[in-house]
């Protein structure tokens, strides 16, 4: 059980009040009419799925029901930090 | 290799079994393969054997981190059937379903099929809908299925509750006669003893940490215990797939999740099938020294640490009781955790890579352990052609790019 800290409701919650969003910093392109077939599936579906380092989205279903990002250690599964989405991860990199 | 028999049992038995065969060689590593496999588990032991045994490919190493089957197929909850909706996945299934029914006599190793077959539970309207979908499916591909009544499943289950008052009442079911389990270890034994008699070397606890590559194409890897030449490489490191492929500069459409399982202490037999259920989610079977054998759901998060979160395997205990409340009694003896990489369609990838003579295979996600056979049969095929194998055709990765996706999130709804 993760004990994740929300952002928005400033407390530490348990992981069964959110839900997981997967990777995050994954923009939906702008100009959608120009990408190729390979450029579109590496948006829909190919994902760093990194061992170590994770940014990744959270969402707060029985608290404020918004998203938040956390960088998260994959192999730990020590939450090393959540931020706001559109802001950038403080602790980058891909080891732990 | 001594065959194993029943007169060869008696005659170590006068020897107080102390005169054995080893079952495979500890090797050295030679400098140069043709293929090195890399990871030695279940689908990579039996790529090893069909390479050998059918496209006469002997000078082949399986390169394994730890120790061979010590992976997802030590981890897995053993349930083989190949009632799969779609007409790709079935047919690879259906495969490895009929390779397995004469796997023990294949390999001179007991590997303790037993077909005592599979029940995928309905509990409402649309589930019953798409059990009678796939069955129809199934049977149009010339696999055996049956939609049966909560009554008939009360026959083959007499624990399972049946009530219509309970708090998702069973409203039926595919019933899949030639399923079953089978020995998870034994699997990956026989296709390792298989493989060493024709000559594959299996080189344990050596860690590939690089993929070379020069023009474009495969030399070798480097390892732990220093580097390996090899013209053709074959991946099939199921978790760890995505940080192999990293290795040679590829991305995969996987995302490594924990998969949690648990068994209870041994009780007397009491349930002699497989009991599935996509609604409340659980999965159960009697293993044959009497310990149920239970499957929790996948992790939502992805991981590599080979255990997840305790709320899932409650929510699985839960779904148990609901089905057995017979079983509300049994104690847990242990639970753990495989890391599997799950692809976007549910279905495994079996594919050549824009790196010449680089092979994955991988993404087999919550279910690749009844596809041990048909999986190895059809990458070794891959692999020794240079070209894919029929069957293997559509799982290729360039599906992901031109949107052929085969979703068996349905067939494959339960995370086992």
């Amino acid at each position: 059980m993760l004990l994740i800290y929300c952002p928005n409701c400033l407390e530490y919650r348990e992981e069964e009040e959110f839900s997981y969003g997967g990777e995050a910093h994954i923009a939906r392109p702008l100009n959608p009419e120009t990408l190729s077939d390979a450029q579109w599936a590496d948006y829909l579906f190919f994902r760093t799925n990194p061992r170590g380092i994770h940014h990744e989205m959270w969402y707060h279903a029985t608290g404020c029901r918004r998203y938040f990002n956390a960088t998260r250690n994959t192999v730990t599964y020590e939450i090393l930090e959540t931020y706001q989405v559109g802001t950038q991860p403080q602790i980058t990199g891909t080891e732990a | 290799m001594k065959r194993y028999s029943g007169f060869s049992l008696l005659k170590n038995a006068l020897s107080y079994h102390e005169n054995w065969q080893k079952v495979w060689r500890n090797p050295t590593p030679k400098k140069d393969y043709d293929v090195i496999i890399v990871g030695g588990g279940g689908h990579g032991l039996a790529t090893a054997y069909y390479l050998a045994k059918i496209h006469g490919i002997t000078n082949v190493a399986v390169v394994e981190k730890g120790y061979l089957g010590g992976g997802n197929t030590a981890r897995n909850t053993t349930i083989i059937r190949s009632n799969y909706l779609w007409d790709e996945a079935a047919q690879l299934y259906e495969l490895s379903l009929k390779l397995w029914e004469g796997l023990s006599q294949e390999l001179n190793y007991n590997v303790m099929f037993s077909q005592r077959g599979v029940l995928n539970l309905g509990h409402n309207l649309q589930d019953m809908r798409d059990i009678e979908r796939r069955v129809n499916a199934n049977r149009l591909n010339g696999i055996d299925g049956e939609v049966v009544t909560p009554q008939r499943i009360k026959e083959i289950a007499p624990l399972i509750n049946i009530s219509p008052d309970s708090r998702y009442p069973i409203l039926g079911a595919s019933w899949q006669p030639r399923g079953g389990t089978a020995r998870h270890d034994a699997v990956a034994w026989g296709y390792a003893r298989g493989a060493d008699a024709l000559g594959v070397d299996m080189i344990q606890q050596t860690e590939v940490t690089g993929i070379r590559r020069k023009d474009g194409a495969v030399v070798g890897v480097e390892t732990s215990n220093g580097f390996i030449g090899a013209r053709k490489v074959a991946c099939v490191t199921a978790g760890n797939s995505g940080v192999v492929a990293a290795m040679a500069g590829l991305r995969l459409p996987v995302e490594s999740r924990p998969l949690q399982a648990l068994v209870s202490e041994p009780i007397k037999p009491c349930l002699d099938t497989v009991v599935m259920s996509n609604a409340v989610h659980g999965y159960i079977s009697q293993s044959d020294k009497g310990d149920l054998v239970i499957g929790a759901g996948v992790d939502s998060y992805n991981g590599y640490g080979q255990r997840g979160s305790f709320h899932v395997v409650e929510h699985t205990v839960q779904a148990i009781c609901e089905l057995f409340p017979a079983f509300s009694r049994v104690s847990m003896n242990r639970q753990w955790g495989g890391i599997v990489d799950t692809c976007p369609d549910a279905c495994p990838i079996i594919s050549k890579t824009s790196v010449d003579g680089l092979y994955f295979n991988c993404g087999w996600g919550t279910g690749g352990f009844k596809a041990t056979p048909g999986s190895g049969y059809v990458f070794a095929d891959t692999v020794a052609n240079d070209r894919p194998h029929p069957l293997a055709e559509a799982f290729n990765l360039d599906r992901f790019n031109t949107g052929a996706l085969i979703d068996e999130h349905g067939a494959a709804g339960v995370a086992h």
